[in-house]
Formats: C-alpha cells, structure tokens, sequence
C-alpha cells in the first residue's frame, strides 16, 4: 500500500481548510519561487523523468505533451494552458475534490505549468454542474491574486500569470480538448479536425495545451520531491500516484489515492470494503469510466491498475474510475444504459457518432429484453466496428468500446437472453 | 442537446435586460477574455440571464445576450440549445436533477425516481401543478462515489435511498433546511466507516452535522436572481468561507454549500463571478 507520505492529495477528505492557509500548511506555496527558479527547460525535464502521464483518461506523457509548445513566440501570438475540468465521464469524481478541497495545489501547479510553457495565462474549465466547486476555487483564486501569489510577478517568479475560472453548462463532449476550446470560445461543443493540434492553433488560434486537472495538480509536488520520487512508485511507464473512484457494488464507495499498478482486488478489498456479498460474488468491473471495456470477474481477480495492463487486457484505466457490479446485475442493461449516455453526450457532428449511437442504443434496449436474434448480435458489433475510428474525436469509439466488451465476454448471456425470451413467447402462443 | 422544451410563445416575456447589477457583472466577465473575445462570455451570461429570470431563459434574453456581445443572435440560440444546463421553459422552484446513469443506477437511482414520483407526483420531464417541483433524468453528475445523487437547484444531495429522497421532498415541502451533501452522515468521499488512509490527518472528533452547514435555510432560486448585487468585486473578506473554516477549525464540507443564511449565500455565489477588475496583466490577445 502507499504509504500517507507519499500521498500528494492530503485533502481529498476535506477535513481541513481548503483556503489559503490550510493549503500552506500542507507545504503548498511553500517554495514556489525556487520551483520556478529551476528554468523552463528543467521543469519539463523533471516532468518528463517523473513518468506522469496524462490523468485524463488517455495516459499521453505530460512533459512531452508540454515540449511541443513553442519555445518562443515568433509572431506575436500568447499561450496558453487550459486546464480540463469539465468531469462528466460516469464512474468518476476526482478531480472534484481537487477543485473543492485543494483548489492552490491546482493553482500553484498551473503557475508552473504555464512557466514551463511560456503561458501567461491560463483558464480553467470547469462542468456548469460543478457550482460549489466553481465557488470555492474562485475564493482560492481571489486569495491567491490578493497574496500576489498570482497576477503580475506571481509569486515573486518574475512572471506575469493570470488565472481564470470559466464554467461550462453541460456537455460531456466538453472534456473533449478541442471541444472544450471551442466552447470556451462562446460556440457548440464540437470537436475540432486534428491537425491542427492544439500546441499548433489552439484557444484563439494560439499554442495552447490542454491538461486535467489531476495531471497538473500533481506538478507541484513531483517538482518539490523530485522526479525520482514520483517515478518510484509503480511500474516503469506507469508511475507515480493516482486517484481512483471505486463506485458500484462494493461496501465502501469511495475516492482514495493510491499507487499506479495496485492489483484492483487490493484496491476495492482495502479501500472500498470489498465486493457486496465478498469477491466471490463480483460479476464485472469497468475499471476506468464508461468508455473503458468492461472486464469479467476472471480478469478482476489479477489484473494490475495501470495503463499498461489495462490495455494487455482490452480494457483501460482511462480515469480510473472503476464501475463494480456483483452477481445481481443485469450487465447487458448496465451496458445498454452507457449506451442512452453516448446518444445523449453525441455532439451531432458526425454521422457515424449522431446515427450510430441512437442506434446501438436502440438495439441493445432489444437485447436488454431478449427481443433479438442470435446474428444481430454480430450485426450490433459490426456497426460498432463502423463507428469506431470514424469520426473526429473519440466519443464514437467510446460509445462502440462498452458494446464491444460486453459481447466479447458475455455473449453467452445475451444469447441466453433472446433463447428465454423465445421460449417463453413460445409458451405464450401454445397456452392460446 | 435538444431543441425540445421550448416555452411556447404565450410564455415568453416580451422584453428582458440585466438588472444593473448583473450588467456590471457581465462586463467583469467578458473582461476576462482577450479585446475582440468577448464571445467566450456567452455561456457565463446566459447563465446569469437565466438566474435572473426565475431559472429558465426566455427567447428574448438570448437576444439580449447577442446584442450585448456583439453576436449574431442565432449563434446564441445554438449555445442555449446545445448545453443541457439551459432550460428554455418554466422549471419548478424544486429543480430535481436526478443522475441515473449506470454508476448511479447501480446503487438505486431508479428508488430515487420512484420516491420523487410519489411524493410530487412528477415522473421524469414533468414539473407538479403547483409548480414546486420539476423532475429531469440526468446524465452523469459527476459525483458516482456518493450515488444515488440527485442535484436540486445548484446543490448536490448523495448517498440517497427512498426515504431519504422522501424526507428531504417533504423538507422541502415544509419550507424545512435541507443539508447539501452525503444524506447518510459520511464525510464526502470517504468510505463510510471511515477513511483507509491520511488517517493521522483525520480530525479526532467530528460533529454529526459540520457546523458549517448547520441551520441552513434553502434558498427558493426565483425569489431573487442568485446573483446578488456585487460590491467591489474584490475580494470579500467579512464573510470569506475560508476563513470561517479557518477560523473554526473545522473542515468545510461540500464544497461550501453550507451557508448559513441566505445573504451568505447570495456572497458565496458572487464569488464566482469573475474577478472584477482584474482584466488581466499581460496582453492574451491574439494579435
């Protein structure tokens, strides 16, 4: 288990003060200035040896992700960081907490972010659900601005930083980076063609990079410690602390920071009370928010929390937001119910996305009751195979990935179903 | 993301305008925004339109919005319907935001609804008679450790079952206080028996009910428009919940939705508005 000194979010609780003094007095701002001190080039090194991949959901190296801002600008134009916030994905609520119970970790971190990146100014946006959320960090920026810790010479850096907090109202397809950029732009949260990346034309046009919450809360730390520190925890490529939501049918749900590569039976059985009714009777687990294929129990029983084995799997940690069902659930219905949340979430950009989604939903509404046939099975997951990859951001394939698993491990289920549901119509027809 | 749900023509004001108030504080917030951006504002100000005209966004408050940035107004059309925080009719004074995506159905959501049906009489898209109450199923809120979790009005209300949907309906049908956050006595996200970690950070004794969030009257959204007067814009620092905690000792709880009374609350909401005057140090603009 991870050891509590090695723990990065010591409020996640919210046992004490959130404010400015509670956050001084766990080490944040602490040596800010030094930090900064370490130059543009030597922050992204760190941040590179560190291992940190992106807490998002797509596990992209941080410090790469930071290298391909340009080192100067040649015409004029700002950067920018812009910080996701817009939490929406089902089976998780971490970067909650930051926002609410440590809002400076996340400040001073994107003060060095936006250093490392040559930005002088960064927003953060955050879900228009998230209200006191959005309240409290706006009362830690207030703080902040009026300790000089942000604003001109921030923090005594000798760079010029302004933060700012812009609510949302309602998209998931708004954690989508370009997405986000357009609605932070005053437009529909549509996802943008790539290239051009963002670090290219971005926010206005302008180099921007767009990073999590988590990913740059923990900047702050992994710089103070040292890379070495944080790359010690876990397995090589997967390194450092995560936060994980473990939800569901289990005793305890829970938030709890642990080590990246924590066997998932030792995460729900130490920090979520076990399985309801013990592991024995665990049925599946999503193990990093909906988009993340769903895996039988046979795999739960081994498999490690991280990037890296998740994918050996054809899972992923994603967010690491794991979704627990036990025997009790109706996994076919459970899958089905992702399924109304792509069709909601579709943007409407994409044909694929727009029809294909309303469709797969619909047909696994049929396959909820057994209303099907065996072979339409295959069909669903051939119009699965037809979204995914074709469209311009990832909610297509998020929406085909869930339908895809649950064929692949409990097609025996499904074909059950629709078996029953003919027998029993069956039975119906010969009692008239 | 659908255009449904739009009040019909005999419902829709004639004419609106930000108090002066909200237009002050809609200059802060486009002045967050580099010269020339103020686009980017659109969605910050529909929502203090809507929270200004009794939670829901007539026609001619998108307009309004258009004409004060400049915008071509069926870009603003295209916003309010799009994000799903909009509403474009009456909601009930009780706004229940019920999540029943799988996280949340898994632990109950569906006994949410039905304890909702049976005590307002509102199953999901329907708003009473006596429009106190309007129900809508929801997509993930975010909140999937302390499921089921419904949202009404601007607060959270977790670790729900039938009764407890039940007694807080009926609290709020008595005009009683309703205590945002976890309704089965945890600490947010922690387990509820208690933390697994940071133990020798965990406060040796805490009250049943944080005192922070003890007597809290529920605000009735329409009485006023949420956002209160703003004063200077700058930081408050009568009332700053930081520092109450601070002060107390005592950790704040829910993100502090806890607020004593309401003109603390009206306070605690001018706190996200943007930071007035402070348009930015360095020049963002695109050039």
């Amino acid at each position: 288990m991870l050891r509590d000194e090695d723990r990065i979010f010591t409020n996640l609780y919210g046992w004490d003060d959130w404010g400015l003094d509670g956050a001084r007095r766990r080490g944040i701002w602490s040596d800010t200035k030094a930090l900064v001190g370490l130059g543009r080039d030597k922050i992204i090194e760190e941040i590179k040896a560190s291992g940190l991949r992106g807490r998002g959901g797509a596990g992209f190296p941080t410090g790469m992700k930071w290298s391909f801002m340009p080192k100067e600008s040649k015409d004029g134009r700002p950067s920018y960081l812009v910080i996701n916030a817009d939490e929406s994905e089902p089976g998780t609520c971490k970067d909650r907490e930051i926002l609410r119970f440590d809002p400076h970790r996340l400040i001073e971190g994107a003060l060095l972010a936006s250093f490392a990146m040559g930005a002088h100014a960064c927003y953060i946006y955050i879900r228009g659900e998230f209200f006191g959320e959005a309240s409290n960090m706006q009362v830690a920026i207030d703080q902040a601005y009026d300790a000089g810790l942000l604003g001109k010479n921030a923090a005594g850096t000798g760079w010029d930083f302004d933060l700012y907090l812009h609510r949302g109202a309602g998209a998931y397809i708004c954690g989508e980076e370009t997405a986000l950029l357009e609605s932070l732009e005053g437009k529909k949260g549509q996802p943008r063609n790539k290239p051009p990346f963002p670090a290219g034309a971005g926010l206005y046009g302008c180099p921007t990079t767009v990073n999590n919450v988590e990913t740059i809360a923990v900047v702050g730390e992994i710089l103070r410690r040292g890379s070495g520190w944080f790359a010690g925890i876990g397995r090589p490529k997967n390194q450092g602390t995560k936060l994980y939501c473990i939800s569901g049918h289990v005793n305890q749900p829970c938030n709890v920071e642990e080590a990246l590569g924590i066997p998932m039976r030792e995460l729900i059985e130490r920090h979520a009370g076990g399985v309801r009714g013990g592991w024995d009777n665990l049925k599946a687990v999503i193990p990093g928010g909906s988009s993340a294929p769903i895996l039988p129990k046979d795999i739960c029983d081994t498999v490690l929390m991280d990037f890296d084995a998740l994918r050996e799997v054809k899972s992923a940690l994603g967010t690491a937001g794991l979704i627990v069902m036990d025997k009790s659930t109706d996994v076919v219905y459970a899958v089905a119910r992702l399924s109304r949340f792509y069709m909601h979430e579709s943007c409407g950009q994409c044909t694929p996305c727009r029809e294909g989604t309303g469709w797969l939903y619909r047909v696994m509404q049929r396959m909820v009751t057994g209303d099907a046939r065996s072979d339409e099975i295959d069909m669903l997951l051939e119009v699965t195979k037809q979204i995914e990859g074709h469209t311009i951001c990832a909610l297509g394939d998020a929406a085909a990935w869930p339908v895809q698993a649950l064929i692949r491990h409990f097609r025996d289920e499904m074909e059950q179903r629709i078996r029953d549901y003919r027998d029993r119509a069956y039975r119906r027809e010969a009692a008239e | 993301m659908t255009a449904a749900g739009i009040a019909p023509e005999a419902d829709q004001p004639k004419e609106f305008a930000f108090t002066p108030e909200n237009l002050e504080r809609a200059k802060r917030i486009i002045a967050k925004y580099p010269e020339g951006r103020q686009q980017s504002a659109v969605i910050p100000l529909l929502d203090i339109a809507q929270r200004q005209h009794h939670n829901w966004l007539p026609r001619v408050a998108m307009d309004y919005v258009a004409d004060l940035l400049e915008m071509p107004r069926i870009r603003v059309y295209e916003v309010a319907s799009f994000y799903t925080m909009f509403n474009k009719a009456p909601v009930g004074r009780h706004f229940f935001q019920v999540c029943t995506t799988t996280p949340c159905w898994l632990r109950g959501s569906g006994e949410v609804m039905r304890a909702l049906k049976d005590r307002t009489g509102c199953g999901n898209h329907e708003t009473s008679e006596d429009g106190q109450f309007t129900v809508l199923e929801v997509e993930c809120l975010g909140a999937c450790v302390n499921a089921p979790m419904v949202q009404i009005n601007d607060d959270f209300y977790e670790d729900l079952d039938y009764d407890k949907t039940v007694a807080l309906i009926e609290a709020l049908k008595a005009g009683k206080p309703t205590t945002p956050g976890p309704q089965n006595g945890r600490t947010n996200s922690e387990a509820l028996s208690g933390a697994t970690t940071l133990l020798d950070r965990k406060p040796a004794h805490r009250p049943a009910v944080p005192s922070s969030t003890a007597g809290r009257q529920p605000v009735p959204p329409s009485a006023e428009p949420a956002h209160t007067p703003a004063r200077s814009g700058e930081v408050t620092t009568d009332a700053p919940p930081a520092e109450d905690v601070a002060a107390t000792g005592k950790a704040d709880v829910g993100a502090h939705r806890g607020d004593a009374e309401p003109e603390k609350k009206a306070r605690t909401q001018e706190k996200i508005d943007p930071t007035g005057g402070r348009t930015g140090t360095t020049d963002t603009g695109e050039k």
